[in-house]
């Protein structure tokens, strides 16, 4: 790897490089030219995709196609319903779930022969036709990938590729063309807000940082992605962890920092490996280390782990961890811009904002300030997941509507379930109702209807799920991921979830209702961090949409989504049972009395509400109410 | 906790397992008078939880001694975060992931299920020292959800009813290719 000393050199190796992509960008059409990409993100690594790749190499040696045909490991292409995704280019074909065994076919067929796999295409749900290219799928029609414009187009492990797709080269232009104080004002224009949740403007935070002297300031990226059901970072991360690097740099510069931090979560390997390989490639070629491209200009980069603790997402706490602490949060002010890291001015961005700031300078802050709505400009990634039929990474841009995200990017709802929530933000968030799938989402409208854009997790629930029981669900991960330092979140939140496990056992009151609005509002206010303040806010905001559930739990002691067990009644009904005996037979507790061809009965008091009684009629005899 | 020599990897101090982690230690060349040579703890004990898969008293102690900082310290950060334990994994560690996206496609009654199998609660370990059940949140595969790791290999789109079958796996391969993992 020849080391990159001048932009001119930067330049050159971009030249160099360029044609490593040219096949998957369509520059050169050559007719017998292939690259297949086969995803390497973490789903599609469990479903054993490097398998694929191995496979592949294989053939290709087999057939003498070196040289002719390549194959590699791509970042995340988004689609995690249907990985592993395999990608064929020029041809833009998309061949979905493919197994390891399906190699050879793929390669016989589509490279030997020209002929799609017509098996492994992606069908149309709705159309019940079969997708040649990605850009027919309805997945990809609505999305504009800023952040994720590398994911599932160049391979991660290799800088050269990243440089290929114009890499760096907005570093060059910020350190050899503008002065720190020009960087903040295009980021500033550019009107980019942080994406990991409370949406504060970038450029001010380092406009912030920047301001104060200091010999030593430093530049944080948070990837401790601890929301459950977001896994946006970890796809950047993991799909292009050099544009995070980048970012970092840029940031540096800007507010004159030297020393960057990447704060990541222990339980994503994949992307702690990538990015380990990201940094040694980037400091091999010059780019990262002493006196990059010539300037003077010196940033360096450590990864550091996180240990499984939520509210280490929180800056202060996460700096605390960085320093060898415990993750306790501190009380702002000193806000980390004037005093973080060691005491010294600090800025904490999230992977995807970082990921963003590239683009930024090679685009320009006028252009991303087009897109979005007028307060929220850009795109955001979501997660979309949970009862929604294509599971997966969308990026659209801010002022999409949730009906768009979810219907027609998401394929619609599972099973042919009907729509009932979607929960964003995390435990921080709330649950979004039918009524309001037409609203345009950014940071303010989501506020605004009680929930928020938190790091971009969009959990969607079907009328299976139970409202009361997912606020139950998010305040158990809030009572464990306390950090315990102050009383209202510590105390506070173990007395909501009491009450809501009592709600949801059948022991609620009305006056329980009250007690945690009452509740709520006290948290809220007095916490310390984040975390505490916005703990309440599943609560807050089912109660406020969903009250009437609540209420089928406390007065009539009912779940109106089958969900809770514990108020779940199985019974038989006397006209449908013929008395097979079936039932009193599965039955573990052995509470169903009855003999043949009489009617039987469930002794209540018994029932341990397992279904068993209900798996095994035949006549749809036991009902569940 | 009590240490009882005979069940702990570590029964001296010049055990390979020791060895490695001070190699580790070493390379980074930590000051005694440096304040801010405590912010590779956590990687430290990272390190040292793979090595030994659990952060025993004895192994606490000899990091406190290397960072030259009390053993509360130690313990303090240890007992903060989830991912440190201080008592042994099994040699099969069952992880369930509790996340959103699992949770309402049905991973509680998954959880359940390999808990009335093995026998034992998430966060329990079986008599023999060979399975351990623990909950987690979120490995990021929400596509796949509900998603299981069994030692580093990942199980998607579980159902209560693949349980058995995926463990009948580990039950006959006994011990012969199971290494003993840290925490995944």
């Amino acid at each position: 790897m020849p080391e990159i000393q001048t932009s001119e050199q930067l330049a050159s190796a971009y030249e160099q490089y360029k044609q490593l992509l040219s096949t998957r960008l369509g520059t050169v059409v050559d007719d017998n030219t292939r690259m297949i990409l086969v995803c390497g993100g973490t789903g599609c690594h469990a479903s054993e995709s490097e398998k694929i790749v191995e496979n592949f190499q294989a053939l290709i040696k087999k057939n003498g196609l070196e040289g002719k045909v390549f194959c590699s490991i791509s970042g995340c292409f988004g689609f995690c319903e249907k990985g592993p995704i395999v990608k064929v280019f020029p041809d833009n074909v998309f061949y979905v779930q493919v197994k390891p065994e399906d190699a050879s076919e793929i390669f016989e067929q589509h490279m030997l022969n020209g002929h799609k796999v017509k098996r492994l295409l992606y069908e149309d749900p709705i159309l019940k036709e079969k997708m040649e290219t990605a850009e027919d799928i309805s997945f990809y029609k609505l999305q504009q990938r800023i952040a994720l414009r590398n994911c599932g187009l160049i391979n991660p492990e290799k800088i050269e590729e990243y440089i290929a797709s114009g890499g760096y080269q907005s570093l060059a232009k910020v350190i050899t063309q503008m002065s720190p104080q020009q960087v903040i004002e295009e980021m500033i224009a550019s009107g980019l807000r942080g994406r990991g949740g409370a949406g504060f403007s970038t450029g001010k935070k380092w406009e912030f940082a920047s301001k104060y002297a200091s010999e030593e300031k430093f530049v944080i990226c948070n990837a401790d992605e601890g929301d459950p059901g977001a896994f946006m970072d970890r796809s950047i991360m993991e799909g292009d962890s050099h544009s995070v690097i980048e970012g970092m740099m840029i940031a540096g510069y800007a507010i004159g920092a030297q020393q960057g931090y990447v704060y990541i979560r222990a339980e994503y390997p994949l992307a702690v490996k990538r990015l380990e390989i990201a940094i040694r490639q980037a400091r091999a070629m010059g780019l990262l280390g002493k006196n990059i491209l010539g300037t003077g200009f010196n940033f360096d980069i450590a990864i550091r782990l996180g240990a499984g603790a939520f509210v280490c997402g929180e800056e202060t706490a996460l700096i605390h961890s960085l320093q060898g602490l415990r993750g306790e949060p501190a009380t702002k002010p000193p806000f980390p811009a004037e005093s973080g890291l060691w005491a010294k001015p600090t800025i904490v961005n999230n992977v995807e904002t970082l990921a963003n700031v590239p683009v930024i300078f090679q685009r320009g802050a006028e252009w991303f300030n087009s897109i979005g709505t007028k307060t929220s400009k850009g795109t955001k990634v979501f997660a979309l997941a949970g009862k929604v039929n294509n599971v997966g990474l969308v990026e659209v841009p801010m002022g999409t509507t949730l009906r768009e995200i979810i219907y027609d990017i998401g394929g619609g709802i599972k099973d042919g379930a009907e729509f009932k929530a979607a929960q964003t933000g995390g435990p921080s968030g709330g649950c979004i109702p039918r009524q309001y799938l037409d609203t345009p989402i950014d940071y303010e409208s989501l506020q605004s209807i009680g929930s928020m854009m938190g790091s971009g997790g969009m959990i969607i629930m079907s009328d299976h799920d139970c409202m009361v029981n997912i606020a139950r669900f998010y305040m158990e991960f809030i009572v464990e991921e306390s950090c315990g330092r102050c009383v209202p979140c510590r105390i506070g939140n173990k007395r909501m979830l009491e009450i809501l496990t009592n709600i949801t056992e059948g022991r609620g009151t009305e006056e329980d209702l009250d007690e945690l609005r009452s509740l709520s509002e006290t948290i809220i206010d007095t916490s310390l961090c984040g975390l505490g303040q916005t703990a309440p806010n599943p609560v807050l905001s089912t109660l406020k949409y969903f009250f009437d559930e609540y209420e089928a739990h406390v007065k009539e002691k009912r779940c109106p989504a089958g969900v809770c067990q514990k108020l779940m009644h199985y019974k038989i009904l006397p006209e449908k049972c013929i008395g097979c005996t079936s039932c009193a037979r599965g039955c573990p507790v052995n509470c169903i009395s009855g003999t043949v061809k009489q009617v039987h009965a469930i002794d209540q008091s018994k029932c341990i509400k397992c279904g068993a009684c209900m798996t095994r009629c035949k006549f749809g005899a036991v009902v569940r109410e | 906790m009590t240490y009882t020599p005979n069940h702990s990897p570590c029964v001296e101090q010049n055990h390979p397992q020791f060895k490695e982690l001070d190699q580790y230690i070493e390379s980074l060349h930590l000051s005694p008078d440096d304040p801010r040579r405590k912010d590779t703890l956590i990687m430290t004990l990272h390190r040292a939880q793979e090595i030994f898969g659990y952060l025993p008293e004895i192994v606490q102690l000899h990091i406190a001694k290397k960072y030259s900082i009390s053993h509360a310290e130690v313990s303090g950060v240890i007992s903060f975060y989830n991912f440190f334990t201080t008592t042994p994994k099994g040699k099969i560690q069952v992880n369930v992931c509790l996340g959103t996206a699992c949770y309402v496609n049905g991973a509680n009654k998954v959880l359940q299920e390999f808990e009335q199998v093995l026998g034992i609660k998430s966060g329990q370990v079986t008599a023999d020292g060979k399975f351990s059940i623990e909950s987690l949140r979120c490995v990021g595969a929400c596509g796949l959800a509900p998603v299981v790791t069994i030692n580093h290999k990942v199980y998607g789109k579980v159902k209560p009813g693949d349980v058995r079958e995926i463990l009948e796996k580990f039950f006959i391969e006994e011990d012969k290719d199971v290494k003993e993992v840290s925490h995944a």
